[in-house]
């Protein structure tokens, strides 16, 4: 089974990946500025609302019923899609979903499609496999347009260059836009401009576009994107032909549902009361848009997940990204060192699930991409617990390297050693002579204890264990 | 097989589901609506936020606001759904009604575009349109540079879940939140790429003035 580019190949381990990245500190500077100001801007949003912690349940809730039902939600919006003039279409992983929307195209007659940002798409490496067929796809939102034309790789779910900053950007329009004005400023309303110039040929002479969605209202057959440019209106209404692929989770039961995430997504994404633009359609509209709508429903994995009672939970994600933008892995090490379309802390959990392969280093590496601090579980707005499925996926990962690796047979060892009090103390006496070396923090241990002081320090154990204390205190 | 794959994704999950999980039920005790003192003046506030400007016209005024609005911002072609009310296609002007639909050149080479819309929201700052009275099709409010609005307070309402209430999802709709912008430089909002880069609202008191 195709997974598509779920992860890139040849990405290193998350270890090696994020070691690289943490040298480069003008990648730091970007991230560290633009995480610290969104953070504050989505503290204020979500202080905004009374009820916000209300909403989250509700949104918990209304995706989790999503998932238990998920077979007849997706017949009732196919059912509703059809209803209104919309072809939908079933793809089992990225390899089928592309060759739809690469057929799709050719029929329309067309020789380049324009496209709205989408991480499904991404996913599935749909302008890959686009213009090995021929047909080239080309992304007009705007930090898209700066991965695409900087043959780059995404670092973030909403702002996929947010590694770069105002002036390297400038000069990469300079170098591959031919239509940039020469003396183009890094002003960002200067860029936005060019990138408007850019396009605009483009989107007016579109015939095919694809999108993503946000959500898709079972029972209406509506689809949503949510977008800040126009980039996205210009794609789902000047084009005769309109291809929206989609992940099968990205439901909502009910037309009445979106009052819940068209809160939640905003504040928690851009922390903006609302995003400048909203567009909501429900099949064809005859006089008004695309002639021709097709809805590509992808699993990709998805089912695979669905499947873990402890991971499934990663589905509800409306991938707002505001756990990428509190984590502290996140913006140290930034999105590219988790060598997948789906960064941070939702990427840790979601792309090792989606190809489903803990043999994989890079993907089992993912989950170990983090503190535990639990910063990310508290902003999330569908309350994904993203510890617990960290630590789940863990042990997963461990699983998958057999009983000799060498976590397992540390483990066993300290299960052998914990069984027995007798054993445990002099265990404890051991460590206590190595405390006697030197002050409160060991920095470097010998093998194995080097594996885990590669990337932290190991607290010094205290010179007299708590039961000797206890005893000699109290006994 | 395209039948084969909808028959494998759906057995697909009945498969992952077989632990039958059964979650908690929807509470829906979040605020579906809020009282404000003004529901009015927040949405003017709150549109104004956005950088989008908002003018209060009185009953009668209209005609003269769009006058005034258009020239402060030297449009003189300007677009209209075909239903565009006789007083709002004020004089010295040029314009285009969508009727029979125009071209997507004609959309271009206009300054501007008036309409009117179905809902509005104070808390967001938001305007709907659903393609109803004085609105036209999607790709008008979409393609000029510049979108004057005229909003009336009667259809102003205070939260997000009572405008979903008050539409109809068949309908296409687009919800406007100030004139297009972006946060791909720096997570920092800046205003005007692809949509109309500048908005204007005429606050009315009542949609049929």
């Amino acid at each position: 089974m195709g997974t598509g580019g779920v992860t890139w190949l040849g990405t290193p381990a998350f270890p090696e990946a994020a070691r690289a990245a943490l040298s480069d500190t003008q990648l730091r500077a970007n991230l560290h500025k633009a995480t610290s100001t969104i953070r504050g801007k989505r503290a204020g949003a979500v202080a905004e609302l009374p009820d916000w912690e209300r909403l989250r349940r509700a949104g918990e809730a209304i995706k989790d019923d999503v998932l238990a039902q998920l077979d007849g939600y997706l017949e009732q919006l196919e059912a509703a899609v059809t209803a209104r003039g919309g072809v939908v279409h079933w793809a089992r992983d990225a390899d089928e979903a592309n060759a739809i929307v690469l057929r799709l195209a050719r029929e329309a007659g067309t020789d380049e499609v324009v496209k709205v940002k989408s991480l499904a798409t991404d996913e599935i490496e749909l302008n890959e496999a686009l213009a090995a067929g021929g047909v080239p796809a080309v992304e007009t939102d705007l930090a898209e347009l700066i991965v695409q034309l900087g043959r780059d790789r995404p670092s973030h779910l909403l702002v996929p260059a947010i590694h770069r900053n105002r002036a390297e950007i400038r000069d990469l329009f300079r170098r591959e836009m031919p239509d940039a004005p020469a003396d183009l400023s890094d002003e960002p309303r200067a860029l936005a401009e060019a990138a408007r110039a850019h396009l605009r040929r483009k989107f007016l002479s579109a015939r095919v576009a694809v999108s993503g969605a946000n959500f898709a209202v079972a029972d209406t057959g509506s689809i949503v994107v949510v977008e800040s440019e126009g980039n996205g209106r210009m794609c789902l209404t000047l084009p005769q032909t309109l291809i929206t692929v989609m992940g099968v989770e990205k439901l909502v039961p009910s037309w009445r549902d979106l009052e819940v995430f068209l809160q939640l997504l905003p504040r928690s994404s851009t922390a903006e009361r609302m995003n400048p633009y909203t567009s909501i359609w429900t099949g064809v509209t005859p006089g008004d848009g695309p002639r021709e709508f097709h809805l590509v429903l992808l699993d990709n994995g998805r089912t695979d997940t669905l499947a873990d009672a402890v991971g499934r939970q990663a589905l509800r994600c409306i991938r707002c990204s505001a756990c990428l933008n509190v984590c502290p892995v996140y913006e140290r090490t930034g999105g590219q060192a988790y060598g997948s379309v789906y960064p941070g802390p939702i990427g840790a959990i979601l792309s090792p699930q989606l190809l489903g392969d803990f043999h994989d280093e890079q993907a089992a590496s993912l989950p170990y991409a983090s503190s535990l601090c639990g910063a990310c579980f508290e902003v999330c707005p569908v309350r994904i617990d993203i510890p617990e499925v960290l630590v789940h996926l863990r042990g997963k990962a461990v699983e998958a390297k057999g009983s000799r690796s060498p976590e397992a047979l540390a483990m066993s060892a300290l299960g052998w050693v914990m069984a027995g009090p007798r054993r445990f103390e002099a265990a404890q006496r051991l460590g206590g002579l190595a405390g006697a070396v030197g002050g409160g923090t060991i920095h470097r241990l010998p093998w194995p204890g080097s594996k885990w002081t590669a990337a932290r320090d190991a607290p010094a154990p205290a010179r007299e264990p708590f039961r000797a204390w206890w005893r000699r205190t109290r006994g | 097989m395209a039948s084969g794959a909808r028959r494998e994704v759906l057995g697909r999950i009945r498969a992952a589901l077989a632990d039958r999980p059964s979650p908690e039920p929807v509470v829906r005790d979040y605020d579906t609506c809020r009282a404000v003192d003004d529901a009015v003046g927040l949405f003017a506030e709150r549109v104004a936020d956005y950088r989008a400007t908002v003018t209060w016209v009185g009953a009668g005024e209209l005609p003269a606001a769009i006058a005034a609005a258009l020239r402060a911002r030297s449009a003189r072609a300007m677009l209209g759904p075909p239903d565009l009310p006789g007083d709002w296609r004020v004089p010295d002007v040029e314009w285009h009604l969508d009727e029979p639909p125009l071209v997507v050149e004609r959309l271009d080479s206009c300054d501007g575009v008036l309409t009117g819309c179905a809902i509005a929201i104070s808390e967001t700052g938001t305007i709907v349109l659903d393609a109803g009275a004085t609105q036209g099709r999607r790709v008008l409010t979409l393609v000029p540079d510049y979108h004057l609005c005229v909003v009336g307070a009667d259809q102003v309402v205070v939260s997000v879940p009572e405008a979903l209430a008050r539409l109809d999802p068949v309908r296409p709709l687009t919800f406007i939140s100030g004139p297009s912008a972006t946060s791909d430089i720096e997570l920092d909002r800046v205003e005007g790429v692809h949509g109309p880069r500048t908005l204007d609202v005429l606050l009315v008191p009542t949609a049929g003035t």
